[in-house]
């Protein structure tokens, strides 16, 4: 067994999540909080990978940043990105493919705030921004721990869609879940063991201290 | 000076409702709108402090334009001088009771209302508590300090004493008054209680299914309308009774319960729930220290 895939899947766990929070909370206030017409267009395009084989989610990302057509040829030529079986690409990928797993929980959250704490504050005099992060998301601390843990641990556990855009490049996009594979193709069990064994341990410990927090037992222990 | 007129469409649960509110408000009058739940006395608020947009008509506070849908002019809540206390309190969880306090002042200097405030309120042993660990009673007396701490021209109450018990609330009804005469807001309050009407207000607006039914001092709305009678409560009616030729009404007046005889013509009227107006004259009622 190596320490590199296992380094790459929690580098690239950890940059989603980071990116996914400041995405989320955006799309997350809109949906909880807006009447338009569009809101089930956008809040279906944020669930679908839920449901989508991330096989399908990684075939049209492959076309789409493709370096012969249209957009995967304007990234390469105006930023230098190349999306393709790259760690950059396994981001994008990634930050899609969990989405929901972050907007879902911080949408309930805003959703189950009374209407009066917004309209309070700004009767009050404050933008909507300060309301934002001086009464709103205080106060759904929950959901957004729910919302950075579920993303965090999806991402680990991705395997389809890494392997359509990522391939399997070592240090670049081959991620545990890819070594797994690996690793059982060439009968090589015991390290597919160690790698699987690792990814579930830190999956169970990060999701039992998600539930120990939120369910306040952690309180109680600290007391 | 405060000049209401507003249109606006409601759907209810009874089907659509036209709202209608002209009214003027004096500077430092109190006022409070009075009608059955259902009748748009919230909304009415709601409009005036920027947080429903009525569909046509204007507001003008003080001879400056807030709202005036002709000229497409709408200040948004935060551009209002309004205080305002919710049904629910609204108060923030994430802070103490001071930090509620706090998070009104527009600079974080002026820590000198929030103190006079607190004294004023009687909240200086809450200081530091949280409003979930509140009673209700006490969850008020923070939303009113904190709807206040702007000095704000226009102070409303919505329902502001409905979820209390009775000694609570009369107690809460004096924190009212000395909000008022201490900083001399004007105030448009909410309410269903005439007891409460009473106690309070300068002025009545009577609402019903969106529309103003009357408008004036309480005393000459509710009292003294057939009545000359020297000793006069207001109350709701729990129980009509037969016995032999006569009826027995009780009525609720405050918390105790009071027994009334009547005739048949009288009881016809008369259903359970009505609020009614029980008076007496011509006798010298008895007047005794208790306790």
């Amino acid at each position: 067994m190596e320490w590199g895939p296992i380094i790459l899947t929690f580098k690239l766990a950890f940059i989603t999540t980071a990116i996914l929070l400041v995405v989320s909370i955006p799309i997350a206030y809109w949906l909880a909080s807006t009447k338009n017409r569009f809101k089930p267009v956008l809040e279906t395009l944020v669930s679908m990978p839920l449901v989508l084989p991330p096989t399908v989610l990684g075939f049209y990302l492959l076309v789409a940043f493709s370096p012969s057509l249209f957009l995967g040829r304007f990234l390469n030529e105006w930023f230098g990105l190349k999306l393709v079986f790259s760690f950059e690409g396994l981001v994008i990928a990634s930050i899609i493919y969990s989405l929901p797993f972050m907007v879902h929980p911080i949408q309930s959250g805003f959703a189950n705030l009374p209407s009066s704490l917004v309209e309070a504050s700004s009767v009050l005099g404050k933008s909507r921004i300060i309301t934002l992060f001086k009464v709103l998301l205080p106060n759904i601390k929950p959901s957004l721990l729910t919302g950075l843990v579920l993303a965090f641990a999806h991402t680990i556990g991705e395997f389809g869609v890494v392997l359509m855009i990522g391939g399997n490049i070592p240090d670049k996009t081959k991620v545990a879940s890819i070594a797994i594979y690996d690793e059982v193709e060439s009968l090589n069990y015991a390290s597919a063991n160690a790698y699987s064994f690792i990814l579930f341990a830190v999956t169970f410990a990060v999701l039992l201290a998600v539930y120990l927090f939120n369910g306040g037992y952690m309180k109680r222990f600290l007391k | 000076m405060i000049e209401l007129n507003l249109h606006k469409k409601l759907s209810t649960p009874a089907g659509e409702m036209d709202l209608h509110f002209e009214c003027v408000l004096k500077a430092g009058s109190l006022t409070t709108i009075y009608g059955p739940s259902g009748a748009g006395k919230t909304s009415v608020l709601r409009m005036l402090a920027g947080l429903m947009q009525p569909d046509s008509g204007v507001i003008k506070v003080n001879n400056q334009t807030w709202f005036d849908a002709s000229k497409g002019i709408n200040l948004k809540p935060q551009k209002r001088e309004v205080g305002f206390v919710f049904q629910d309190y609204a108060l923030f969880p994430n802070m103490s009771v001071r930090e509620n306090l706090e998070y009104a002042l527009a600079t974080k200097k002026e820590t000198k209302v929030i103190d006079e405030l607190i004294e004023l309120m009687e909240l200086g042993s809450l200081e530091k508590r949280r409003p979930d660990t509140l009673s209700g009673g006490q969850k008020q007396r923070v939303a009113l300090a904190r709807s206040i701490v702007r000095k704000p021209e226009i102070l409303m109450l919505d329902e502001p004493l409905s979820a209390l018990d009775q000694s609570m609330r009369s107690k809460l009804q004096d924190y009212i008054l000395q909000i008022h005469k201490e900083y001399s807001p004007t105030m448009l309050l909410v309410s269903h209680e005439m007891g409460e009407v009473f106690k309070l207000s300068d002025e009545v607006v009577v609402l019903e299914r969106g529309s103003i039914k009357q408008q004036g001092p309480p005393s000459l709305l509710f009292a003294s309308r057939q009545v000359s009678g020297k000793f006069q409560f207001t109350g709701e009616i729990l129980n009509i009774q037969k016995e032999d030729i006569i009826y027995i009404i009780s009525v609720l007046i405050g918390n105790n319960l009071v027994k009334v005889a009547a005739d048949e013509r009288e009881v016809v009227k008369l259903a359970v729930g009505d609020k009614v107006l029980v008076a007496s004259k011509a006798f010298n009622p008895i007047i005794q220290k208790i306790g």
